[in-house]
């Protein structure tokens, strides 16, 4: 059986098509969300498709999660991110416990139970404080991409930055670049402050000694991963294809209805 | 529903009456909160009415005085003065406030410069020896102030009566509540908040108990046959937290849409108010009258109070009552007293009611409709997969 899990985020577009019987990926892809939710799921389902060289009627199974679900409501079934990404990370990682997802314009922190089934969860601030976009923010203004905003701040010394709002946050490091620091000391305070206030907001569930997957974009990004298993205490697992785990739930479930 | 149609429509002349009332001669009394007693206010001749504070419109007019980060309900309240946009305010000869939190007193003191108001200094400790006689003295102040203000005495047969007269609004109120036990509830969240709200603007309240009880008698009939916009299935949620009205319920409608089914509002216009009883009989004089009032409005379980244990109490009784399979806390951004209490409580629900228990932190704008959606989707995946 042939299963399509769909998560459609507040910057990129996932899906994940799975061939349920031996449980393989058969196609990964992800495409930039846009304004058009509509479109984004039309352009992501075929391009699983196509890549995974088969037609949209082999698919036996969609589930569309994210925060553009509403677009395909009436298509297929939709489950919320929070189950999705706990049965992603279940799945692979059938002993993790807990998992923390940062993704575009919100974290997530979520326990779970048997089977992946979520027992508790908690959501930051309803605003992009401290999430994806946070960072891209600051890699931005010190004039990097992503990935080469977490090389640099594995060169650094971590400086205390206190604003968590990107508006604030900007100002902030603006005026500690006038004052001569190094942006890899910048860059290192950011993602220490991330994984600071995104392990209180797992503190406030009372995560339980096990292993916790780090899921989202940001998990590709050592320095926070390293930061959180600190503050956890506990060992934090980035997720292989961080960005995928909430599509593969997704897919996951759509095998299970 | 027949009778609920009714209900409304009755309310919907609420303004009319309360003018009616006052050309009449009555005196009308303004309040604000929970702990302002309404039997004075009745036994002085006066007819006591809930003012305006639940909608987003009034907030920006308020923050040209008042700080944005303060709570919505304080806000908008505020802002109904200042657009004069609240009728029952506009026929108020006077205004019964109390100090319930740092920033409603705060305000208070705002308002209290434009209109004629009566603050109450409420203790934060319900403690029968500590904050309790406190809390007497200030209702044989404000029964010696309303008695100055609208040149009446109130006799101790006029207190009775006020008191049989609050009783028995309370105990139709608590019975039209109390059909959403059935299961499923014959009642839609949002229309139980719409009858509960308006009844708070009753001015003819012999009338409108009446019509509560034809309305619970109608909701009764439709429980015991099962007629219900749900199904034995849907998820059953109890509200708690912050006062809730038309205009800032939000949540309630997404609760709705996210097909839940709100059986219960431990809330301000809901539970809090129909809670507890005042017995005309025994006390055997006014005085004593008036410090049985005093016990009773002490005890209303607000987070301001410290310690809250009827909080506890009363959830985990409400629960029972009404086979919630869920709790939602709602809490007003800048409500410090309920946002800390929501530690402990979540706490309290998941540990010793071992039910989902999930809390929200909003003020009275739309603009994180979605946000909140996606919490309370996973809420109520997690109430499913418990059921």
């Amino acid at each position: 059986m042939i299963v399509m899990g769909i998560d459609i985020g507040s910057v990129a577009a996932k899906a994940v098509v799975l061939d349920a019987s031996g449980n393989t990926v058969l196609s990964r892809v992800m495409i930039p969300t846009g304004w058009d939710h509509r479109r984004a799921l039309t352009d992501i389902t075929d391009l699983a498709t196509s890549t995974a060289g088969i037609s949209s009627g082999d698919i036996h199974t969609r589930v569309l999660t994210g925060y553009g679900r509403v677009a395909g409501k009436d298509d297929m079934p939709v489950v919320s991110e929070i189950a999705c990404h706990a049965k992603g990370a279940h799945f692979l990682f059938p002993e993790a416990g807990s998992v923390i997802d940062i993704g575009g314009q919100d974290s997530k922190a979520i326990c779970l139970g048997p089977d992946g089934a979520v027992t508790d969860f908690a959501m930051n601030d309803k605003c992009a404080a401290g999430t994806g976009r946070f960072v891209s923010m600051v890699a931005t203004l010190l004039g990097h991409n992503l990935d080469a905003f977490a090389k640099l701040a594995e060169k650094g010394n971590p400086l205390p930055i206190n604003s968590m709002c990107a508006v604030f946050a900007e100002s902030e490091i603006v005026g500690l670049l006038a004052k001569g620091h190094d942006p890899a000391d910048i860059a290192a305070g950011v993602c220490h402050s991330i994984a600071s206030r995104t392990a209180g907001l797992a503190s406030r569930l009372g995560f339980k000694a096990q292993l916790c997957v780090f899921s989202g974009g940001l998990a590709g990004n050592p320095v926070i991963s390293t930061s959180l298993e600190t503050h956890l205490s506990k060992p934090v697992i980035p997720a292989p294809f961080p960005q995928f785990v909430g599509a593969l739930g997704a897919a996951i479930l759509a095998s299970q209805q | 529903m027949e009778s609920i149609d009714k209900l409304n429509a009755f309310f919907e002349y609420n303004p009319v009456r309360v003018q009616d009332a006052k050309k009449a001669g009555k005196k009308v009394v303004g309040t604000y909160c929970l702990y302002s007693p309404y039997e004075i206010a009745i036994a002085a001749g006066g007819i006591p009415v809930s003012l305006c504070g639940t909608r987003n419109d009034s907030i920006p007019a308020a923050e040209s005085e008042l700080p944005r980060t303060l709570c919505p309900l304080i806000k908008s309240s505020y802002g109904f003065l200042l657009n004069d946009s609240c009728p029952y305010l506009a026929a108020s000869d006077i205004i019964i406030a109390d100090t319930t939190c740092d920033g409603k007193k705060k305000m208070f003191e705002l308002m209290a410069q434009k209109v004629g108001m009566i603050i109450l200094q409420l203790p934060h400790n319900q403690n029968p020896e500590v904050g309790l006689p406190y809390w007497t003295n200030q209702f044989e102040i404000l029964a010696d102030r309303l008695e100055e203000e609208f040149d009446t005495v109130i006799s101790e047969e006029k207190l009775r009566d006020a008191i049989t007269l609050m009783n028995d609004e309370r105990v139709a109120l608590k019975r039209l509540m109390d059909t959403t036990m059935y299961i499923p509830s014959p009642l839609k969240g949002t229309q139980l908040l719409e009858v509960v709200f308006k009844s708070g603007f009753l001015p003819d309240k012999k009338t409108g108990i009446s019509l509560l009880h034809e309305a619970a008698e109608e909701l009764e009939n439709l429980g015991k046959q099962g007629v219900s916009p749900y199904s034995q299935d849907t998820p059953r949620i109890l509200l708690t937290g912050v006062p809730v009205g038309l205009g800032c319920h939000k949540v309630i409608t997404l609760l709705e849409e996210c097909g839940a089914s709100l059986v219960c509002l431990d809330t301000c216009g809901g539970y809090k108010k129909t809670a507890l009883m005042v017995d005309p009989g025994s006390p055997p004089d006014k005085k004593a009258l008036l410090a049985a009032l005093a016990e009773r409005y002490l005890s209303i379980p607000c987070s301001v109070m410290s310690p809250n244990p009827n909080r506890y109490s009363t959830l985990a009784r409400l629960v029972k009552e009404f086979s919630a399979d869920g709790v939602l806390d709602l809490t007003w951004q800048g409500c410090h007293t309920y946002n800390v209490e929501a530690f402990s409580i979540k706490k309290y629900v998941q540990d010793q009611l071992s039910l989902p228990y999930l809390q929200l932190e909003t003020d009275y704008s739309e603009g994180d409709t979605e946000q909140l959606r996606v919490r309370i989707e996973a809420f109520l995946e997690i109430v499913k997969a418990g059921k």
